[in-house]
């Protein structure tokens, strides 16, 4: 046992203070006042310069939020939120949307780069060929700080934009699809990032187009006691394909910041969406004190025929996470896929899973989920797949792993399987492991120290999930996982 | 050169080792034989650094090192090697990646620079060659659904690969179809040079036909109860055990 003892014993000790992108950025930012009301609301709204309708939009869900009360049923244990302290918005004061990247501020360019982003086009296009391009959306607490790439992208016809600029010059997409597969009133969250949300991207693939590039947008939350509501609307027009991904970071701050995203994805006929995540943001300190509480609604919709649409996160940050992207398969022998890998460390709670509603004929979905805990969090996976009266034919794959790191942590499994067509074949598979002293012994007598030993076992255990991440993105993810369960050694 | 000295251990309160003395060389092949249950894998674990036992007497030195203060990484990149009797397996890792995380770590901890993918590719085509091991099986995950002697003979590659100074097999042998038997051995043979010592541990003569051994050991109820040369071996395979375990008793 000894081995494995030692690993868990520098597990628990990790400082998570190593968090390494805890710097704090300096600037001067515009920041509404405490609280949420009508007037804030109308603050928000003002500021992005948006139209009538959008306004009416943003009250209407306040109305709704109001009578809404927080969901209690997660395996997540935190304070009561004090929603009337929390900023609602700020903003870099140097600007209002730039232009072009020539007038987007220095220390945020620098911020970016930090984070191993750069946003200047000539950066990125100095050191990698055509087809490994990444457009790049930086949005920077509640605002988009630079596009790239909306050039090139517009001669596809590829629209890639901050969400507030989609609002002012392409009203009519927003308006038929904004809601459309999140309503408003879908869950408490939800409702209060519709009523302020702040800023995200846009996107708008046209039909038969390939977009030539990566799309990506990185969030980073910088402000103090601010929270952070983007709104992220993808659709891909009939026949389209686009592969997006996002990025998360934070500083490290005392206290709680919240993070409330909706995400809606909309495929039409023969389209599809693969739309990855890495999520890091600052999990908490050793103590536990601190970290992002992330309640974020992520939805896809397989609105056409043969459309599909992939979800695959890499969740290692966060305080707490409650986060269920999920597929909605309306189109007939559409195609849902889910692949996560959540891991959760010191003191983290991780309540995550999705949702796969099939209601088409011969509809499938593919749910591959990576549990990884370790020091005295919590990982739960929480999944539901359902069958309604017309999925003939639905078939759904679930395989959940759970890998524990220690014995001061919890791996919890809560699936829901519901179906209501008789054709409907739903497979479900679940193993809980442990990393065994003999497989550390066996790394360690060939070289590897402890904490390479740890590494290379998860590593193995989250390979199926790696693989179907885009490659750059591969490579990141796999670095974070190390730093994640970095002991400190020595 | 390795010198263990009155080697005591126990795990759970129970003695298995009781007063080891053996000095291994450079250059010499040792074969340690013995009943089943007499303690040959508990010494070979406790060389390579397995800490469940508790070592109540005695010392492990190599190279005038003292082995029990180093951890099992520090005595592989001290040069140490075990080939497991039964290796584990690693799920998910390619044998590729496991063969090229394991040299890469043991390099950087001796201050070596890492070698380069192309270089190493190189080297693993080489030395699997030689011992059979498939393109194939060096993607597929480490031990996982490996039969026996293909177990064995990625435990072998391993060796080839890491070139430790002090090589142990613990029934190598052992779910060796003839062929592998030969092969695996040629491979362990390629490995014998002036500066290389071994020990091999084996409950049959065969083995030791092909790794011709330059000492024999008996070892019972965690005590070596006689020491000869390459004829014990022969001895033992025609007469077993019973002349030497009653002694000890
Ligand atoms: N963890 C343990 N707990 C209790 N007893 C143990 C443990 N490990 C080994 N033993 C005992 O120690 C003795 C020696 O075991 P060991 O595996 O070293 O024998 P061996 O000589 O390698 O045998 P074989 O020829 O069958 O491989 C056995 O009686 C075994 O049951
Ligand atoms: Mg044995």
């Amino acid at each position: 046992m000894a081995a494995v003892q030692e690993t868990i014993d520098h597990v628990k000790s990790i400082d998570v203070d190593q968090y390494k992108y805890g710097f704090v950025t300096d600037i001067e930012s515009e920041l509404a006042p405490k609280g949420l009301n009508e007037d804030i609301i109308r603050f928000i709204s003002a500021k992005k310069d948006e139209p009538e309708w959008m306004l009416n939009w943003r009250l209407d869900a306040f109305q709704r939020w109001k009578t809404m009360e927080e969901p209690e049923w997660a395996r997540v244990n935190y304070p009561k939120i004090d929603f009337e302290d929390l900023h609602y918005y700020a903003a870099p004061k140097t600007q209002e949307g730039p232009k072009s990247l020539d007038e987007v501020d220095p220390e945020l360019l620098e911020t970016y780069k930090k984070l191993g982003i750069p946003l200047s086009e000539q950066e990125v296009l100095a050191g990698i060929a055509p087809e490994n391009r990444v457009a790049v959306d930086a949005v920077f607490d509640s605002v988009s700080v630079a596009t790239t790439f909306k050039e090139e992208l517009a001669k596809a016809g590829v629209i890639f934009c901050p969400i507030s600029e989609a609002i002012r010059e392409h009203p009519e997409l927003v308006q038929k699809y904004l809601g459309s597969v999140v309503p408003v009133s879908d869950n408490f969250y939800a409702t209060l990032n519709s009523a302020v949300f702040s800023d995200g991207s846009f996107v708008y693939i046209p039909e038969g187009v390939r977009c030539p590039m990566e799309l990506s947008t990185y969030f980073r939350i910088n402000e103090r006691n601010t929270g952070q509501f983007e709104r992220t609307l993808i659709i891909a027009e009939k026949g389209s394909y686009v592969s997006y991904l996002e990025g998360c970071t934070a500083p490290q701050r005392d206290e709680n910041q919240l993070h409330a995203a909706v995400v809606e994805l909309v495929a039409h006929e023969d389209a599809e969406i693969k739309y990855s995540t890495v999520q890091n943001w600052f999990p908490g300190d050793s103590e536990g004190k601190g970290g992002i509480y992330n309640f974020v609604t992520k939805r896809g919709d397989c609105r056409g025929a043969n459309s599909k649409i992939a979800w695959t996160q890499v969740e290692t940050g966060s305080a707490i996470t409650w986060k269920y992207p999920s597929c909605i398969l309306r189109g007939d022998n559409s195609v849902g896929e889910f692949y996560s890998i959540a891991i959760s460390n010191g003191h983290q709670q991780v309540d995550s899973g999705t949702k796969m509603i099939h209601l088409g004929k011969n509809t499938s979905s593919r749910i591959i989920s990576k549990g990884i805990s370790a020091g005295v969090s919590q990982n739960t996976y929480r999944g539901q797949v359902s069958a309604h009266r017309k999925a003939k034919n639905a078939r759904n794959f679930t395989q959940c792993d759970s890998l524990l790191i220690g014995d001061k942590c919890g791996a919890h499994t809560v699936p829901y399987i519901e179906s209501k067509n008789a054709t409907a074949v739903f497979e479900h598979e679940a193993t809980t492991s442990k990393i065994s002293d003999d497989q550390m012994f066996y790394c360690q007598a060939r070289g590897l120290n402890e904490e390479e030993a740890v590494a290379l076992i998860v590593n193995g255990f989250v390979r199926d999930v790696i693989q179907q991440l885009p490659m750059e993105f591969a490579v990141e993810a796999q670095k974070l996982i190390n730093i994640s369960l970095e002991g400190s050694v020595g | 050169m390795l010198e263990i000295k009155n080697l005591h251990a126990e795990v759970e309160g129970n003695q298995i080792l009781r007063g080891i003395d053996l000095t291994v060389k450079p250059g010499e092949v040792h074969a340690i034989m013995g009943p089943n249950g007499s303690g040959k894998s508990t010494l070979s674990y406790i060389l390579a650094g397995k800490e469940d036992y508790e070592i109540t007497e005695g010392s492990i030195t190599y190279n005038g090192v003292d082995m029990l203060e180093l951890s099992a990484d520090e005595r592989a990149v001290a040069g140490m090697f075990l080939a497991f009797q039964y290796p584990i397996e690693i799920p998910g890792v390619a044998t590729m990646t496991f063969l090229k995380t394991a040299l890469n770590a043991q390099r950087a901890a001796r201050g070596e620079e890492e070698l380069s993918t192309p270089d190493f590719m190189k080297l693993v085509r080489e030395k699997s060659k030689d011992l059979k091991v498939t393109p194939e099986m060096l993607r597929r995950p480490l031990n996982v659904g490996f039969s026996g002697g293909e177990k064995k003979r990625a435990e072998i590659l391993q060796m080839a690969l890491l070139e430790p100074t002090l090589c142990i097999l613990d029934e190598t042998d052992s779910g060796l179809d003839i062929d592998a038997l030969r092969i695996v051995s040629e491979g362990v043979n390629q490995l014998r040079s002036p500066e290389r010592s071994m020990i091999v541990i084996t409950h049959y003569q065969r083995l030791l036909d092909h790794i011709v051994p330059d000492v024999v050991h008996v070892l019972s109820k965690g005590k070596i109860v006689k020491t000869g040369g390459k004829e014990l071996a022969l001895e033992l395979e025609a007469n077993g055990y019973a002349d030497y375990v009653g002694e000890e008793a």
